[in-house]
C-alpha cells in the first residue's frame, strides 16, 4: 500500500475530468494526452495497492496485458471519441474504463506478462501507430465529426511523433547493459 | 499439450471476449466511425423524418418529412450555408448534374432537390437567392431553403447533422446527400460526389 501514488492516481483522475473540456477540444490533446493520463491514474492506483508485489501466474498476466489493449484498441475507434463528446454516458463509460481496464489491467499484468507477449504488442503498438498517423494524414473524409480536418491532420502527425518516440524509448535499452527492471520493459 | 492450453486458455478468453465488444460496438465491423453509423442505421432503419417547416428562397413555406403534402415526391436534401467558401462550392456543381439528369430522364416533377441552409440567422432570403443564382438552382426542381432557428436542434438531431465552427468564421458539417422518399423516410445517406447512386436509388424508389 502506497498511499502517495494513491493520491497521485485520484488527482489525476480529477484533473482529467475536470479539465475535459479543455482536453477535448483538440483531438491530439483529447487522444495522446487526457486517455493515456487516465490510462496512468489506473496503473497508478494498482501500483499503490501493492498489486507489484502480487504472485500472478503468466497465463493470467497475458490475459490482463490483451485486456490492456482491447480497451485501448476500443477507445482508438474514432466512433467513441466522437460519441464520449456528445453522450454523456459513453463520456462517464471512458472516465471508468480506461483507469480501470486499459491502465489497471496494464499494472497488474504487464511486467509478468511473457516476453514474447510484450515485444510482440510493443512492435505491434509502433505499426498500428503509424498505420494511423498515415490513414489521419491522408484521409480524404473526416474520420471523427467533432473535430476540424486540420486538427484531425495534427493528430496524424501526433501519432508518428508517438511512434518514433516509443520506437526510440524501446529501441535504446537494447544498446544499453542489461537493465535492472524498468517501468517500460 | 493440456498444460500449454491451460497457459493459453486466459488470454484466448480475452481475445474472443474483446473481439465480440468490439465487433458489436462497431456493428459486426462495419461502422468504425460516427459518420458510418449514421449511414449504416439509415439504411437499415430507415427512420421517418419529424415534420419540417423551412423557409424557401421567396420566403415561402416547405415542408420536409413526414407531411402528407409531400409523399408524392421523393427529396433530396444537403446542407449549406450560403458563406461556404470550400466544399460546397464544388459540390454545387454535383447538384447541377444530378438535376440535369434528372430533368432529362423526365423525373424532374417527382423529385425535388433542396439545399438546406443550418445558418438561418446569416442566411435569409436574399443571401439563399444569391447562392441559388450562383449555383444555378431556379427554385423548380432546385431551390434553396433555411431552417427555422427553433427548429435546428431537431433537424440536426433527426438527419444526424453535427456542424462545428471552424476558425475563420464558417462551419465544417457532414457533406452528404440524404433521401427521403415519397413516405417521408430517410433511406440513404450519399457522398456528394456519387451522382449516378444517387440517380439509380431515385429511380428504383419511384
Amino acid at each position: 500500500m502506497n498511499p502517495a501514488r494513491i493520491v497521485l492516481s485520484l488527482g489525476l483522475l480529477g484533473l482529467c475530468v475536470l479539465f475535459r473540456q479543455t482536453l477535448e477540444a483538440d483531438p491530439a490533446s483529447h487522444v495522446l494526452v487526457q486517455l493515456p493520463l487516465l490510462a496512468i491514474s489506473g496503473g497508478l492506483f494498482v501500483a499503490g495497492l501493492g498489486a507489484g508485489d502480487l504472485r500472478l501466474a503468466e497465463p493470467l498476466a497475458n490475459a490482463l496485458s490483451l485486456v490492456a489493449v482491447v480497451a485501448i484498441l476500443f477507445w482508438m475507434l474514432p466512433r467513441y471519441i466522437d460519441a464520449a463528446l456528445v453522450d454523456p454516458a459513453v463520456e462517464a463509460a471512458k472516465f471508468i474504463s480506461i483507469p480501470l481496464l486499459a491502465g489497471g489491467s496494464f499494472a497488474f499484468g504487464w511486467a509478468k506478462s511473457h516476453p514474447f507477449l510484450r515485444g510482440f504488442l510493443k512492435a505491434n503498438a509502433i505499426s498500428m501507430l503509424g498505420v494511423l498517423a498515415f490513414l489521419y494524414i491522408h484521409a480524404p473524409v473526416r474520420i471523427c465529426n467533432s473535430y476540424l480536418v486540420a486538427d484531425q491532420e495534427r493528430l496524424g502527425f501526433a501519432f508518428l511523433m508517438t511512434a518514433i518516440g516509443l520506437a526510440i524509448a524501446w529501441a535504446i535499452p537494447l544498446f544499453a547493459p542489461p537493465p535492472k527492471e524498468s517501468l517500460l520493459s | 499439450m493440456g498444460s500449454f492450453i491451460r497457459a493459453l486458455l486466459p488470454s484466448c478468453a480475452v481475445i474472443l471476449l474483446g473481439g465480440g465488444v468490439v465487433w458489436s460496438a462497431t456493428d459486426g465491423f462495419r461502422a468504425f466511425t460516427e459518420e458510418g453509423a449514421r449511414r449504416l442505421n439509415v439504411s437499415e432503419n430507415q427512420p421517418a423524418m419529424p415534420l419540417l417547416v423551412l423557409e424557401d428562397m421567396n420566403g415561402d413555406e416547405l415542408r420536409l418529412g413526414r407531411d402528407t403534402y409531400t409523399t408524392d415526391k421523393i427529396t433530396l436534401v444537403w446542407f449549406i450555408y450560403t458563406t461556404c467558401p470550400t466544399i460546397c462550392q464544388i459540390a454545387g456543381s454535383e447538384y447541377a448534374r444530378l438535376r440535369d439528369r434528372l430533368a432529362q430522364a423526365g423525373l424532374g416533377d417527382r423529385v425535388r432537390l433542396l439545399s438546406v441552409s443550418f445558418d438561418p440567422l446569416h442566411d435569409r432570403p436574399q443571401e439563399m437567392r444569391g447562392y441559388a443564382e450562383t449555383h444555378g438552382a431556379d427554385g423548380v426542381i432546385w431551390t434553396v431553403a433555411r431552417v427555422r432557428p427553433g427548429d435546428l436542434d431537431l433537424m440536426k438531431r433527426s438527419f444526424g447533422l453535427r456542424v462545428i465552427s471552424d476558425e475563420m468564421g464558417g462551419y465544417q458539417h457532414n457533406a452528404s446527400i440524404h433521401l427521403i422518399d415519397r413516405y417521408g423516410r430517410l433511406t440513404d445517406i450519399f457522398d456528394t460526389g456519387d451522382v449516378n447512386k444517387v440517380f439509380n436509388a431515385v429511380r428504383t424508389k419511384l
